[in-house]
């Protein structure tokens, strides 16, 4: 089991039909699926265009105002060469979703070569590509991503190849027995008594529905690859300060934690927040697709 | 034959724990081989160290790394199957008695972590399902984000309150028990969350089944009903979740002993890593995969414990 | 007296039923969710010691929310009303959730469907049992045990000795159910309230846990039946009162009402019940006139030629359990079909059937033998050559729903069936779906629509439209009503008769329901544990079965006994 086995499962549960009717389905756009559509707005207004959110300079220090708590003039406080915390962690939001996309990316390929394959082309593959599961599953957590750390070296770039592929073994487990279930489907049967060609079933019927459900896996994944990502850059192996990445940004107000809480916090809060939209979104997709 | 079918079982059980051990151990064997530079170099205290010829040869021939890779590997195999990891390159040290030492701590931190997210979330689960629409609101809105929440966050906030500005927890672990209240906390609170979730949902589905529906009509009370019959359902679902649960820890962990500054695997794997100290490495994963197997195999030990539908088949 | 009321009376043996107390009361009872309307609409009915009243009606017609009002069990959300409601005589309006706790399976049992799901899977069913003891009486633990042993052996299950240990999904269905009912009358309530108890159950295994009702009703228990299915509960019901849209259109004694229904909704459901209805009979009261039973036999008798166009010869097919064992699931089957008859395929679960349909469809290949379709080879043909062949045969499924892509629209679904594109749009394309919509009998506002978003007649009803898009010659019919209620049923079998006449199609009908296969086949074959054990004509094997077996589901059939 993954992380993103249970995120899925969790969103598979939460859209049952029944749960879904008895909470009234007219409500068509809870207050949750609001918040979270404005929040995932602002991020990705900050991941494109942060002048706009933030019209100063994320690495622009001024010693003068450093350390400074939260106030009129500098939202979030500032660190410790007088960086603005909140400039900097609207700045830092394109680092963080493009490492999280980029993870999730990797992590969504390899899962649907693997699971393609293992569900496609028969026995002994299958066989073995779960054997390779199995054993990669051994690694939990963390300890994949470090033993790729270990050999390739720290770095932002392998720590996002490296989260990619810890996440992967998940994506391939869920996509394979999406494909074994659609593949025995009884849609699938009544196509072939019509008397469609393999490649027709696996081009119309088989394909779409096994593909449709990434869409989901991937505003889900993408939540829990920012926090991993961000947990390397914080453990210092991914992104280093003074990028305003915002584990790095964590990573470095652990120094001043004593005096200087708000440079920890606040690009916390962006994370937990971020992951949170990624979540609510994602199920809310989910339920709209299994009851459209 | 009951007895027959068992032996298979557990033959078949071992044989597939033995595997995965082998596979873990092949695949680190020859993931650190890709490790650029010489291993002896590395024994040396890496390129900076500026180590002769000679010793870069006595290196070589203690630790065997003029072997074909081949020779390495089986050797390497040999000593895993004895249980012997190895000496750390960087602390000089049998990796063996490093992992006993460090064992310990963090155990004690996950099993503690674990039983409390299963209380909190036990909690949780049955106030939100029996207080009304709006505590189910609330508490899954909690569960959502107490699951996003990530390590190294809720840790330094967790100081920064109870540390910082009420002083009544110490922010490093001294050793008493006070020390542990923090880090098992932070690993709690997320794990919480997930298997808050799960609970929930189950708890409901299973409040909603037919034999909660007879058990009702039988003159059963709301308390019977859910301690004789729901909640043994709903805590299928996050027992078979232990396995992921007790991998989350252990990523955890490594977060928390390292914020903590606690003695433990984690921070042990931390700090391996940064100086690539490839044996204290390979012992930790061996470590954990050991303790992952053992993990499934309690899991489902309890699965079959509370659902007697398992062990008929 | 009517002769109706003395057979009810020599039934019963008790005459003077309304003048004692009355063990369950009801006036004007409403029932409301939230703020929707409600929907159960001022029910009122008595039922007297000894006496079994079935509430038939189909689905959504507010029957099993009566049943749970008269429990305290409608739900938290669920606004109960009523001018009178009384338990033996007791008033239990507006009681607490204790007070109805103290009642709740002392003075009223309740049976649920299916007890796989009604029992606790995980624990013994004798603690399920005991539970009703513990909870109501200061009996000790072994106490209850010997009682739990009573009571088992009092509702026939074998072996009580060893059945206490096992769990519900050890036990078949029967036992199971059997094992339901000793928990709900542990305490010999005075009233017992029954919903739906034989569904999902086997016809022969219907008929006994039916039994057993009746004698449990025998010994002065008041039974309240609540069922869909207006035959079942004729067996053993003294009065029937049917519910429809929340409101009861007709009460009396069930010989009358099955026999001289009044109002328009039980003269549907009465008539839509297939046993005992020649072939070619309407069912349903649809747009269609009924055509003469002349007429419907002149146009029977002309398409049946004697070309064979599906052959099944000693098919065999076997699979393996995990465990490694092999199980024969169909075992030298073999019949012929001639073009423009009807083949009736009958058996209990696990009989076989539903393989011997995916082996018809080539989507098994049999072990042994061979399937022949239009004398060609079929089975052993390789699926390229069998393609050029499969427009010409059809399939019908059970599940009509699981059939259809979930991400595709009715639209999509017969312009692809039809191999017109899936999602052009020509006024060609439109007037064929047109057409095909039209002959099924669905209006084209379902065309862009899913099939989620239908309700379970429709949804058969645009799978019967995907099969004849091909223009087939045969249709193999897996289980093509048992989803449905019976007036829905009667309707999707009076459009398969027709499309059968109109086309000349030969139809394979496969069904657990030896009512409904009585009804729409010319021949009929029983089959039980993989074999056909009688294979005949239809009336010949519906008149007077050969094979024992045939007679033990003939007998077990329910029809009305009017």
């Amino acid at each position: 089991m993954s992380d993103l086995e249970v995120q899925v499962g969790l969103a598979a549960q939460a859209g049952q039909p029944d749960r879904a009717a008895q909470s009234g389905r007219r409500r068509r756009f809870g207050v949750a699926e609001t918040a979270a559509a404005v929040l995932a707005l602002f991020l990705l207004a900050s991941a494109v265009v942060p002048q706009l959110l933030a019209p100063g300079d994320p690495l622009g220090i001024d010693p003068l105002s450093a350390f400074q708590p939260p106030s009129g003039a500098h939202g979030f406080g500032t660190d410790e060469s007088g960086r603005d915390i909140y400039t900097r962690v609207v700045h830092g939001t394109q680092y963080s979703l493009l490492i999280g996309a980029a993870a999730t990316a990797i992590g969504l390929g390899l899962g649907i070569v693997l699971g393609t394959l293992a569900g496609m082309l028969g026995r002994v593959v299958d066989f073995t590509v779960n054997r390779v599961l199995e054993v990669l599953f051994a690694f939990p957590g963390l300890l994949l991503a470090l033993l790729f750390i270990l050999i390739f070296g720290p770095g932002v770039a392998t720590a996002t190849i490296a989260v990619g592929l810890s996440t992967a073994p998940g994506y391939a487990r869920i996509i394979r027995a999406q494909l074994i279930s659609v593949r025995s489907a009884a849609f699938v049967e009544a196509a072939t008594v019509l008397g469609r060609t393999r490649w027709q079933i696996l081009l119309r019927h088989i394909l779409p529905n096994t593909l449709a459900p990434l869409f989901v896996l991937a505003t889900l994944g993408i939540g829990q690859a920012i926090v991993w990502a961000a947990t390397l850059s914080y453990l210092g192996l991914g992104a280093e300060p003074p990028t305003a990445e915002w584990g790095a940004m964590l990573s470095a107000g652990r120094t001043y934690i004593t005096s200087a809480w708000w440079m920890s916090f606040f690009p916390g809060l962006f994370i937990v927040l971020t992951a949170v939209t990624a979540t609510v979104l994602g199920r809310s997709i989910d339920r709209r697709m299994r009851h459209a | 034959m009951p007895v027959l079918r068992l032996l298979r079982r557990v033959l078949a059980r071992l044989g597939g724990a033995v595997f995965v051990l082998w596979a873990v151990a092949s695949v680190t064997f020859f993931a650190v081989r890709l490790i650029p530079g010489d291993p002896a170099q590395a024994v040396l205290g890496g390129p900076g160290s500026q180590a002769s010829p000679e010793a870069l040869g006595a290196v070589n021939a203690e630790y065997g790394f003029d072997q074909p890779v081949i020779v390495q590997y089986f050797a390497q195999l040999g000593r895993l199957a004895t249980g012997d990891l190895g000496r750390s390159y960087a602390l000089n040290q049998d990796v063996g008695s490093l992992m006993l030492s460090q064992l310990g701590g963090t155990l004690l931190l996950a099993v503690l972590a674990l039983a409390l997210a299963w209380l909190l979330a036990l909690a949780l689960a049955t106030w939100s399902t029996q207080s009304g629409r709006i505590a189910s609101r609330v508490g899954s809105a909690l569960e959502i984000v107490a699951a996003a929440l990530p390590h190294f966050w809720l840790a330094t906030s967790l100081i920064v309150v109870f540390s910082i500005w009420l002083g009544v927890l110490p922010p490093i672990s001294t050793g008493g028990a006070l020390g542990l209240v923090l880090p098992v906390l932070t690993l709690a609170i997320p794990l919480a969350g997930f298997l808050g979730q799960i609970m929930r949902e189950s708890l409901l589905r299973a409040l909603e089944s037919p034999f909660v529906l007879s058990a009702r009509a039988r003159g059963e009370s709301e308390s019977g009903v859910r301690w004789i019959h729901a909640l043994r359902h709903a805590s299928l679902p996050a027992i078979s979740l232990s396995g992921w649960a007790f991998g989350s820890l252990i990523s955890g962990a490594v977060v928390v002993e390292t914020i903590f500054a606690r003695p433990g695997l984690g921070r042990t794997l931390l700090n391996a890593v940064t100086l690539r100290d490839v044996p204290v490495v390979i012992g930790v994963v061996m470590i954990v995969a050991v303790a992952y197997i053992l993990m499934t195999l309690l899991t489902d030990a309890v699965s079959r414990l509370v659902d007697p539908r398992l062990r008929l088949s | 007296m009517s002769e109706a009321d003395t057979s009810a009376a020599r039934r019963n043996g008790d005459t003077s039923r309304s003048e004692r107390a009355a063990a369950l009361s009801v006036r004007n009872l409403r029932v409301g969710f939230g703020a929707a309307a409600p929907v159960v609409r001022g029910v009122s009915f008595d039922i007297a010691p000894g006496e079994c009243l079935a509430i038939v009606g189909e689905s959504g017609s507010g029957k099993s929310v009566t049943a749970r009002s008269l429990l305290g069990l409608a739900g938290a959300n669920a606004r109960v009303s009523a001018d009178r409601l009384e338990l033996g005589g007791h008033s239990v309006l507006g009681l607490t959730e204790p007070a109805w706790q103290a009642r709740r399976g002392k003075d009223v049992g309740l049976v649920l469907q299916d007890a796989l799901v009604s029992l606790d899977p995980l624990r013994p069913i004798g603690r399920e049992i005991a539970d009703s003891l513990r909870l109501h009486t200061g009996l000790g633990a072994s106490a209850r045990a010997e009682r739990v042993l009573e009571l088992l052996d009092a509702v026939g299950l074998p072996d009580p000795e060893l059945q206490v240990q096992k769990l519900s999904g050890q036990l078949s269905g029967g036992e199971r159910q059997r094992a339901l009912i000793a928990a709900a009358i542990a305490l010999s309530p005075p009233l017992l309230i029954a919903d739906e108890p034989t569904t999902a159950l086997d016809v022969t295994v219907q008929a006994q846990i039916l039994a057993l009702l009746e004698q449990i009703t025998g010994a002065g228990t008041a039974v309240l039946l609540i069922s869909h299915d207006l035959a079942v509960v004729s067996r053993i019901a003294h009065r029937v009162a049917v519910l429809h849209d929340g409101v009861l259109v007709e009460t009396g004694r069930t010989e009358r009402v099955l026999g001289w229904p009044e109002q328009e909704q039980t003269r549907r459901m009465v008539a839509a019940i297939p046993a005992d209805k020649p072939r070619g009979t309407r069912l349903s009261e649809a747009d269609t006139p009924n055509i003469p039973d002349t007429a419907i036999d002149s146009v029977r008798k002309t398409p049946a030629d004697n070309t064979i166009v599906l052959e099944a010869i000693g098919l065999s097919k076997s699979f393996r359990h995990p465990d490694g064992t092999r199980q024969l699931a169909v075992d030298t089957v073999s019949f012929a079909l001639p073009r423009g008859s009807t083949l009736g395929i009958v058996g209990e679960s696990g009989s076989g059937k539903t393989t011997t349909a995916r082996l018809l469809l080539a989507l098994l290949t049999p072990e042994h033998g061979e399937v022949r379709v239009f004398g060609q080879p079929w089975s052993t043909a390789r699926e390229k050559t069998r393609r050029a062949l499969r427009p010409g045969v059809g399939a019908i499924y059970q599940d009509a729903l699981g059939s259809f892509d979930p991400r595709w629209s009715v639209a999509e679904i017969l312009s692809d069936a039809l191999s017109l594109g899936r999602q052009r749009r020509t006024p060609q394309t439109t007037a064929r779906l047109a057409t095909l919509l039209d002959e099924v009998g669905l209006a084209a506002t379902v065309l862009l629509r899913r099939p989620l978003e239908l309700s379970g007649g429709q949804r058969q009803r645009v799978g019967i439209a995907r099969a004849l898009a091909g223009k087939p010659q045969i249709l193999i019919c897996d289980e093509p009503v048992s989803s449905l209620d019976v007036t829905v049923q009667a309707q999707v079998l009076d459009l398969l008769d027709d499309v059968q006449r109109e086309r000349g199609l030969s139809l394979v009908f496969i069904s657990h329901d030896l009512g409904v296969v009585a009804h729409v086949s010319d021949q009929i074959a029983v089959m039980r544990a993989g074999r056909i054990v009688e294979l005949g004509p239809a009336l010949r094997v519906f008149a007077e079965p050969q094979h024992p077996y045939s007679a033990q589901l003939l007998a077990a059939v329910p029809r009305l006994s009017a």
